[in-house]
C-alpha cells in the first residue's frame, strides 16, 4: 500500500499539452474516500482534462495520477470507478432501458440494478422512450444511471447537474451524500459556484492551476466572505492571477 | 476478450438497427432493385448480365457493410460511446467482435435476399452453387466491414465517412476485374489489382460461378480474403486508443 492509500484519488504534479498548449501546470490534488469533493471553476480552465486524467483516457505530459492506489486508467480500475462526461454518451436511438440494458451486460450487472439506477435518477416515467426524444436533462441523467451501475468505488463526474430543474438538482446532490455515505467517493465539477456549498470538500481551478483545495467552511473562514462566489473571487485576487 | 460482452455489442448494434426500419429496408432492397435494373441495361446483350450478375451478388454486401459500419464506427468516437466503453471492462477485441457478428447476420440476410433473386427469379446460375456465393457474400461482408472499421479512424465528419466509399471501393471495382479483364489494364494497373483485396474476392466469386472445376487458385483467393480481413481488423483495433489528446 502507499503512502497516500487514504487518499482515492491522488494526482500529483500533472502536466497536460494539447495541441501545442499547456492546459494544467502541475497539479496537484488529494480526494479523501468517501468525499463529495466539488471540482469549481470557469468553463475553459481545464476540469474536463483533470477529470478525463484521472479516469485515464487524457494523453499527459508528465506527473502521476493514482485512482484508489492504482495508475489511472489501469484495467483492474475499469469496474471500481465510473465515468459520466459533459456531453452525454449514451446511444441516441435506444430506449433508457435499452441503454442500461447493454451497459449492464457489459459490467455483468444483475438485471435488479437496471430498476434501481432508473428509480435513482428518476427516469422510470421515460424509460421505454428513445433517449434521442428526451430533453438535454433526461439525457444526462441516462447517463449517470449508466454510471451508477455497477456500483463503483469512485464516480467521476463532469457536470451533472447543468441545466436542470432545481428540485431535480437538489435531489440529485441528495442521492450524491446518499452515496457518500454508503462510502463512495465522488469528484463532481461545476462552474456554478452556488453548488459548491454541496460540496463536503472543494477543489478551485483557474486557468489549468488548483488555486486552492479546501472545504466550504474553511473558504469562508479564510476569505470572511459568506457567499462562496465572491470568496472564490478573494482567493482569485490573492493568488494575483 | 469474453463471449459476454462480444454478444453484448452485437445485439446492442442489432438493436440500433432495429430502431431504423427505413436502413433495414435499403440493406434488403437495394441490392436487388440494382441487380434487376443491370439485367434490364443490358437486355440486348444477355452474356455480359450472366457474367457479371453472380459476381455482383457477392460484392454488394462489401460495399454496403462498409459504408455502414465506417458511419456506425464514426458515430461511436464523435459521440464519446467510444471513449466510455474503453472505460470499461472491455478488450478491443470485444468491440471489433461484437460489430463482426452483428454486420455479418446482417450481410447473411442480405446476402439471401439478393440471392434469391438471381438465381431463382431472374435465371442466373452458379456451377458451383449459389450456397457458394451466398458464403462468400457473408465473407466479404465481414471483409468490408473490417476496412470501413479501420477507415472511420481517418474520418472526423459524416461527410468524410461517406466519400470515403469513392476513395477506397470503387478503384478496387473498377481493378477487380469485373469491368474488363486485369490482363486488358495498364501494364501498372494489372500489377496494382494483385495488391487489392476486392481483387481476390471478385476472382473467388466468378470461380465460384464459372463451370471449372475449383483448384487452389481459388484457395488462394479465399485464404486472401480471411488474411485481408484479420489485418484490416488489426489495424482497426490499432486505431481503437484508451489515451487520446
Amino acid at each position: 500500500m502507499s503512502a497516500h492509500a487514504e487518499a482515492a484519488i491522488l494526482v500529483d504534479d500533472l502536466r497536460v499539452t494539447r495541441g501545442g498548449q499547456p492546459v494544467l501546470h502541475g497539479v496537484s490534488v488529494a480526494v479523501p474516500a468517501g468525499e463529495v469533493a466539488g471540482l469549481l471553476g470557469p468553463s475553459g480552465c481545464g476540469k474536463s482534462t483533470l477529470m478525463r486524467s484521472i479516469m485515464g483516457v487524457q494523453i499527459v505530459a508528465s506527473g502521476r495520477v493514482l485512482v484508489l492506489g492504482e495508475p489511472a486508467g489501469s484495467a483492474a480500475l475499469r469496474r471500481r470507478v465510473g465515468y459520466v462526461t459533459q456531453a452525454p454518451s449514451v446511444y441516441l436511438d435506444l430506449t433508457v432501458a435499452e441503454n442500461l440494458r447493454f451497459f449492464a451486460r457489459v459490467l455483468d450487472c444483475p438485471a435488479g440494478r437496471i430498476d434501481e439506477v432508473i428509480a435513482t435518477v428518476g427516469l422510470g416515467d421515460v424509460e421505454s422512450r428513445i433517449v434521442g426524444a428526451l430533453s438535454g436533462g433526461q439525457r444526462s441523467r441516462v447517463s449517470l444511471a449508466t454510471a451508477l451501475l455497477a456500483e463503483p468505488e469512485v464516480l467521476i463526474l463532469d457536470e451533472p447537474t447543468v441545466g436542470l430543474d432545481p428540485v431535480l438538482r437538489k435531489e440529485l446532490w441528495s442521492t450524491f451524500h446518499e452515496l457518500a455515505r454508503g462510502g463512495t467517493t465522488l469528484l463532481i465539477s461545476s462552474h456554478v459556484m452556488d453548488e459548491a456549498a454541496e460540496c463536503t470538500s472543494l477543489v478551485l481551478m483557474r486557468d489549468g492551476d488548483v488555486l486552492a483545495q479546501t472545504t466550504p467552511d474553511r473558504l469562508r473562514a479564510d476569505t470572511g466572505q459568506q457567499d462562496l462566489s465572491a470568496a472564490f473571487l478573494a482567493i482569485i485576487e490573492r493568488s494575483g492571477r | 476478450m469474453s463471449p459476454r460482452v462480444t454478444g453484448a455489442i452485437a445485439q446492442r448494434v442489432l438493436l440500433q438497427i432495429r430502431h431504423d426500419p427505413r436502413t433495414i429496408a435499403l440493406i434488403l432492397v437495394v441490392p436487388t432493385v440494382l441487380l434487376v435494373l443491370i439485367k434490364y441495361v443490358f437486355a440486348g446483350n444477355d452474356a455480359i448480365f450472366t457474367s457479371i450478375g453472380p459476381p455482383l451478388c457477392g460484392l454488394f454486401p462489401f460495399v454496403i457493410m462498409f459504408l455502414l459500419t465506417s458511419i456506425a464506427m464514426l458515430r461511436e468516437r464523435t459521440t464519446g460511446t467510444l471513449e466510455r466503453l474503453m472505460t470499461l471492462p472491455m478488450a478491443k477485441l470485444d468491440l471489433l467482435a461484437g460489430y463482426g457478428v452483428a454486420f455479418g447476420a446482417l450481410a447473411a440476410v442480405q446476402a439471401i435476399v439478393v440471392c434469391v433473386t438471381a438465381f431463382v427469379f431472374l435465371g442466373l446460375d452458379a456451377a458451383h452453387g449459389a450456397w457458394l456465393v451466398g458464403l462468400l457474400a457473408i465473407g466479404n461482408a465481414i471483409l468490408g466491414m473490417a476496412l470501413g472499421l479501420f477507415a472511420s479512424a481517418f474520418a472526423t465528419t459524416e461527410f468524410q465517412a461517406v466519400q470515403f466509399m469513392p476513395a477506397f471501393i470503387l478503384p478496387q471495382l473498377f481493378l477487380c476485374g469485373i469491368f474488363i479483364a486485369r490482363e486488358d489494364m495498364a501494364d501498372v494497373l494489372y500489377w496494382l489489382s494483385f495488391a487489392l483485396p476486392l481483387t481476390y474476392a471478385y476472382d473467388a466469386l466468378a470461380r465460384a460461378t464459372s463451370v471449372a472445376p475449383l483448384d487452389w487458385r481459388f484457395a488462394i483467393d479465399v485464404v486472401v480474403i480471411v488474411g485481408a480481413t484479420a489485418a484490416a481488423l488489426a489495424l482497426g483495433a490499432a486505431t481503437l486508443r484508451r489515451r487520446t489528446d
